[in-house]
């Protein structure tokens, strides 16, 4: 119930309020801003689990929830007693905007005791309970440090409070407990067995009352972090330490699979056959169905979606009629490209011209930043696929360092290929990994087109006058770092090329070829829509597609992100899974469904309100 | 060059043949050898004299040292080195004379021969030396010290040789078991120490107070053991004066980690840990215990240590019955201690310590419990909880805590018997209930004879609780003090060299002397010594306090009808009150008055004499200049004074 001064908690019945108070939320205000950045920062430190789209986090006393004799300011942080307080009807309290998400696992807010007021009554005055707004809450008193839940009568809990002293509340989410704190000191369990959704209150009752909220706009008195680090420490314990009982055995062999399975379905030919004979497993998949994909993903990545079209109806016939929506994809990607003047077929027009050909002399450079900074992301490519099968929310800042090697490989074949040992292996596929090399030693015929793209970009990068490179024997870690700083601009070019970046490389011959190829497009939409009916992804495609068109410079227009490389990403991985799917292999590996199932389960968590979901991250245990 | 046991030990057959073997031509015979030593010494301490007897020590250390020996003889040796350091302490002398351990340092075993404290000065520097060798050499050494170090010297020969220089860096080690062993040193090298408590504070860890270094360990997702052992070097850094109570790293941090080291989730020996190191954090410090009284319940908390062995645990599970009960006496003395700092000085925490379930049973049964510990913190406890007025006339008397209390008092240890006494003072205050009855129950002759022990802290005791029970006591009850205590041993008191027990003892006498009949009875049976014993004091060396008890004797025998005469009649005394009313200290002047005022008391039998004879003396004078006096109670009691001369 509502007694003079107390924190409490309230449930989420929505009290029938006497008067809409008038809350004063002063935008412009400077100071106010800075405090909400900070409270922004200190909220998702605090709370990471939450998903403030779902469950708001409570940040302020709510002008709507409040009762008349309640008065808010300073941002509705501060809460003054305005009643007149004679007796206990003079009661009055206020809740917060939000209740408490169950995803913050350990919640916690502090009120500051600004001015105790005048005691007026006597707090032994049974107080009665003030309908549909006081049951089930859950309060500690100010005036004799009683804790009080449901009924009106208190329990002796903790010690009484006064101005100047700062007390919290953290409700425990997983244990659903709740303890006091005074001046930074823990008053130990005050209840048990709370209910869900309740909102952080307080209770006045004494004219002259004034407290101060702290829902996390200032470091809490209390070492709130230290607490959550105990029950981080102790599902943390809970996780490792769960028992997998006699199917212990099977585990290591569930694992291993894992990895294989997840190694091949992104074509990591020869790190997937070394860790099979490693583990004395079977890879299902045959050598040549992994390197026909691999070839036809790096083509997807290199931007030369033509090619890798073409690639795939020769290697796999029928698959793409199958599925037109991939192949419409496919084309509309293929359409962007030309624009970018990545695609081969807009390519060949402008070979000789190296100057001004390409935009994309670092077309490989989608591999480099891991290159760069991470030399072993092989095994750690893990946290980067998350986003390519679709069950988990893609992340885009990730997304780049996806498929790490592939590219790369065609850049270190021409250069240093032992430079760095993931490229090795993967320059080794590449050159085997040909449909028409069937043995090893037809390196130089079968990677024709890998050495036009190396000697391509050799040149590319060759004419920048920025670039450190000496005739081919470059150090790998510069030009990767070139490519990288290329990469993180979202300007897929080295660094002055942004300057004589045109459209399809600038050659008339193949911005026609571009124009036609269009109409082509357009035509197989109209075909598609007569077979299939109205698609409404397929127009935005196509609209967004041709939109490029109308800028002056595309790569720096509302739609010029379709031009970045790591837009290929999806489409590749779209196409990697169909042809899995063409061979009945899983589409997606099964660490990634693994994954996106453990991600999925600790969202279903924070919606059943099991509160434990907050220190059982999944990105807690990626590396 | 070893020392040869004493000659009971037989020497058998066997052991020469296990030494014989060590000397075998054949290394291979030898490693054998040295290896079938090793199986027949283990836990067989006969077995080891006898080898350390027949030569096998010099022997083993030889091959130890030998370059020629393969490790594995080496290790072999060394093994079996450990092995006998396994043994009794006269096996382990042998060792150290044998000059092992420097021997021992190039390998790696050292740990049970150092359990012991060594002697030896260069052994230090050495392991210091050897601090920076290995992680192994680390956790080794940092252990050696933690295990050695056991009095205030051991603390100071460390210090000296930079202990805390060579060990601060270890606690950022990237192992764990070297952190966790560089942390108990430190808290061994802290206690009660403060030349090194004060230079802690001031080290620097990679550019980190040593303080937040500790902090950090406290962390509640640390290991149990490094939070635990984090908050003793702060709690005893803090009790060293070298971190002030109200520092928040204390309030904030170090308190609540030793609360929640009480909590019922703990291991049984953490929580005796916890509970003991949070008594002694605040024993003196008030604020630190109305914190503690209301962090996470830990007064409540505190009750769960007396229900081991649980009755759940009897049934179900012997290995766990066995446990509690191995730990229950050291849970319950730990709780006690605990409830005695919390309750030293605030009259709530005291008060909600006795309402907390079953208190007053649990520490009367605790002060007739068979260990010690259990009974000395008992009893502890219970006297922090009788300083409380309201706890005296209540729980106290309620629970007739005095009984036990008396039977502790019969047959104790002198440590127990400074408590129950001091505890037995505060029952006999004169609002005290329970003092009727523990007058009756014979404890005179009791108290009498603690003021004959040769501990002061007894004395003190014995003499104070007389002197309470002869508070506002009836004639009967001082006239049997007087006989039990017996007038020598009241004299021999008023010279013990412990100012305390002659505060007290004055204190008796100054009890004993109230009342007007009670002071001419007692003065005109003991009158002579009496008087002699005062006039010594005052020509003593002594303190204003002692001095200024004496002069309110002086005043209260100058109060009664006779014994004004004893006064009157010695000018020796006379010039003395003289000397002290015109002292430099209020207080004396004040007492000295006193006295000239009841001696020249108008209503009593020859006033008029007393009154001409002083003024002869020149006391009028003094008393007229007195009148002038800044203090105004001494002003007062001057002009008051000169009344009677007016009158």
């Amino acid at each position: 119930d509502i007694t003079p001064l107390s924190i409490s908690l309230s449930p989420c019945i929505n009290p029938k309020m006497a008067e809409l108070g008038a809350g004063s939320l002063l935008l412009g205000d400077p100071a106010f801003n800075y405090q909400e950045a900070e409270l922004n920062e200190r909220l998702k430190r605090l709370y990471p689990a939450v998903n403030e789209d779902e469950t708001p986090l409570p940040r302020s006393w709510s002008p709507k929830d409040k009762y008349s004799y309640i008065g808010l300011s300073q941002n509705n942080l501060r809460v003054h007693y305005k009643g007149h307080g004679k007796n206990h009807k003079d009661a009055a309290s206020v809740r917060a905007t939000h209740p408490i998400p169950a995803a913050c696992g350990i919640y916690y807010f502090e009120v500051k005791i600004v001015s105790k007021g005048l005691d007026f009554l006597s707090s032994l005055l049974p107080l009665s309970p003030i309908p549909g707004w006081d049951k089930h809450s859950y309060g500690y008193h100010g005036d004799d440090g009683h804790s009080f839940c449901s009924s009106g009568t208190g329990q002796p809990y903790g010690p009484t409070f006064t101005t100047g002293d700062v007390i919290g509340c953290c409700v425990n989410l997983i244990n659903n407990t709740c303890f006091y704190t005074k001046n930074g000191i823990s008053l130990g369990v005050a209840f048990t067995d709370l209910p869900p959704n309740l909102y952080p209150t307080v209770g006045l009752q004494t004219p002259g009352e004034i407290v101060d909220a702290n829902f996390g706009q200032q470091p809490f008195v209390f070492d709130i972090e230290d607490y959550m680090s105990e029950w981080r420490a102790k599902i943390h314990g809970m996780i490792a330490r769960f028992p997998i009982g006699e199917r212990l055995g099977e585990w290591q062999a569930v694992l291993q699979n894992m990895v294989s399975t997840y190694l091949v379905h992104h074509g990591y030919c020869a790190t997937a056959t070394a860790f099979a004979r490693a583990t004395e497993t079977l890879i299902q998949e045959d050598q040549t169905s992994i390197k026909n994909r691999q070839r036809i993903q790096k083509l997807v990545l290199a931007g030369r979606v033509g090619e890798a079209i073409e690639a795939t109806q020769q290697l796999y016939p029928g698959l793409l009629e199958h599925n037109p929506n991939l192949l419409f994809m496919l084309k509309c990607r293929q359409f962007v490209e030309m624009v970018n003047g990545t695609d081969s077929e807009v390519r060949c027009f402008s070979v000789r011209s190296p100057k001004s050909q390409d935009s994309y002399p670092g077309s490989p450079s989608l591999s480099p930043r891991h290159g760069a900074t991470n030399p072993n992301l092989h095994s750690a490519g893990a946290d980067s696929p998350t986003c390519s099968n679709g069950v988990t929310p893609p992340n885009k800042n990730k997304s780049h360092n996806k498929y790490p090697g592939v590219s790369s490989a065609s850049s270190s074949s021409s250069s240093s290929p032992s430079s760095v040992n993931y490229s090795e292996s993967n320059s080794t596929d590449s050159t085997k990994s040909q449909p028409h090399s069937g043995t090893s030693n037809q390196e130089e015929t079968s990677d024709s087109e890998m050495e036009i793209e190396a000697e391509h970009y050799t040149n590319g990068v060759a004419e920048n006058p920025s670039a450190r490179i000496m005739n081919g024997t470059y150090k790998h870690q510069e030009i990767l770092q070139a490519q990288d700083i290329s990469l993180g601009n979202g300007v897929a070019g080295t660094d002055d090329s942004c300057a004589s970046r045109q459209l399809c490389g600038g050659n008339q011959a193949a911005t026609e070829r571009m124009i036609q190829f269009g109409r082509e497009l357009q035509g197989l939409n109209e075909q598609l829509c007569r077979e299939y009916g109205k698609n409404v992804t397929h127009k935005k495609m196509l609209q967004d597609a041709f939109s490029l068109l109308a800028y002056s410079d595309p790569w720096n227009c509302p739609v010029g992100q379709q031009l970045d490389p790591m837009q290929r990403e999806n489409i590749c991985s779209a196409l990697n899974s169909a042809i899995l799917e063409s061979q009945n292999l899983p589409k997606q590996p099964p660490l990634m469904l693994a994954l996106g199932q453990a991600t999925e389960c600790v969202q279903l968590m924070a919606r059943v309100r099991s509160g434990s979901c907050s220190f059982a991250r999944v990105d807690n245990f990626l590396h | 060059a070893y020392c040869l046991l004493t000659s009971h030990i037989e020497v058998t057959a066997t052991s020469r043949h296990y030494v014989d073997r060590l000397f075998d031509p054949d290394p291979q015979k030898v490693l054998q050898g040295v290896i079938d030593m090793k199986n027949a010494v283990i836990g067989n301490n006969k077995q080891k004299a006898n080898l350390i007897v027949l030569g096998a020590v010099p022997r083993l250390l030889y091959l130890l040292q030998q370059g020629s020996s393969s490790s594995e003889l080496r290790a072999e040796c060394a093994v079996v080195l450990g092995s006998l350091a396994m043994g009794t302490e006269n096996n382990i002398k042998s060792l150290v004379d044998c000059h092992i351990i420097p021997a021992l340092l190039q390998g790696r075993c050292m740990l049970t021969v150092c359990v012991t404290p060594c002697q030896d000065p260069t052994v230090i520097p050495h392991l210091m030396s050897l601090l920076s060798r290995s992680q192994r050499t680390q956790e080794y050494i940092t252990q050696i010290f933690s295990h050695c170090c056991k009095t205030p010297e051991h603390q100071t020969v460390l210090f000296n040789h930079g202990a805390i220089q060579n060990i601060a860096p270890l606690l950022i080690s990237p192992s764990y078991k070297v952190r966790m062993q560089a942390l108990k040193c430190f808290s061994v090298l802290a206690y009660e120490n403060t030349q090194v408590s004060m230079t802690l504070v001031n080290v620097l860890v990679d550019e980190e107070l040593l303080s937040q270094v500790f902090v950090r360990m406290m962390q509640r997702d640390q290991p149990i053991d490094m939070q635990l052992t984090a908050a003793k070097c702060l709690t005893y850094m803090c009790r060293a004066g070298a971190i002030r109570t109200d520092d928040s790293c204390i309030v904030l941090k170090t308190l609540p980690c030793l609360v929640r080291m009480c909590s019922k989730e703990r291991l049984l020996e953490e929580r005796v840990e916890g509970a003991e190191t949070l008594a002694y954090l605040m024993e003196p410090d008030v604020e630190l215990q109305r914190i503690a009284s209301v962090t996470d319940h830990l007064v409540a908390m505190l009750a769960d240590y007396f229900k081991y062995p649980s009755s759940v645990s009897a049934i179900t599970d012997i290995k766990r019955l066995d446990h509690d009960l191995k730990h229950a006496h050291e849970l319950r003395q730990a709780a006690f201690k605990l409830y005695a700092s919390l309750g030293s000085n605030d009259e709530d925490i005291r008060k909600k310590i006795t309402e907390t379930e079953n208190m007053m049973d649990r520490i009367v049964s605790g002060l007739s419990e068979s260990s010690v510990k259990v009974r000395l913190a008992a009893v502890r406890c219970l006297h922090s909880l009788s300083r409380s007025v309201q706890q005296l006339r209540t729980s106290f008397h309620d629970h007739a805590v005095w009984k036990p209390l008396m039977k502790l008092l019969q047959n104790a240890p002198d440590e127990v018997l400074v408590m129950a006494s001091s505890t037995l003072c505060n029952l006999l205050l004169e609002f005290s209930p329970s003092k009727e009855p523990i007058l009756e129950s014979g404890v005179i002759e009791l108290l009498c004879s603690l003021t004959q022990s040769d501990s002061p802290a007894l004395r003190v005791n014995g003499i104070w609780a007389l002197m309470n029970m002869a508070f506002q006591a009836d004639q009967k009850v001082k006239g049997e003090i007087v006989r039990a205590l017996g007038t020598e041993q009241l004299f021999r008191l008023l010279s013990d060299p412990d100012s305390n027990v002659l505060m007290k003892t004055l204190g008796l006498l100054r009890n004993l002397l109230s009342t007007r009949p009670h002071i001419d009875q007692v003065m005109s049976s003991h009158g002579k010594q009496i008087m002699q014993a005062v006039t010594l004091i005052l020509e003593g060396e002594h303190s204003i306090e002692v001095k200024e008890q004496t002069l309110c004797i002086l005043a209260n025998i100058a109060d009664g009808n006779t014994a004004k005469e004893l006064i009157m009649t010695n000018d020796d005394i006379l010039q003395k009150i003289k000397y002290y009313m015109a002292h430099s200290n209020v207080k004396l002047q004040l007492a000295a008055t006193f006295c000239i005022s009841n001696l020249i008391w108008n209503e009593e039998d020859g006033s008029q004499e007393r009154q001409d004879k002083l003024r002869e003396l020149g006391f009028v004078d003094i008393l007229h200049k007195l009148t002038q006096a800044s203090d105004p109670n001494l002003c007062d009691r001057a002009k008051t004074a000169m009344q009677q001369y007016l009158a």
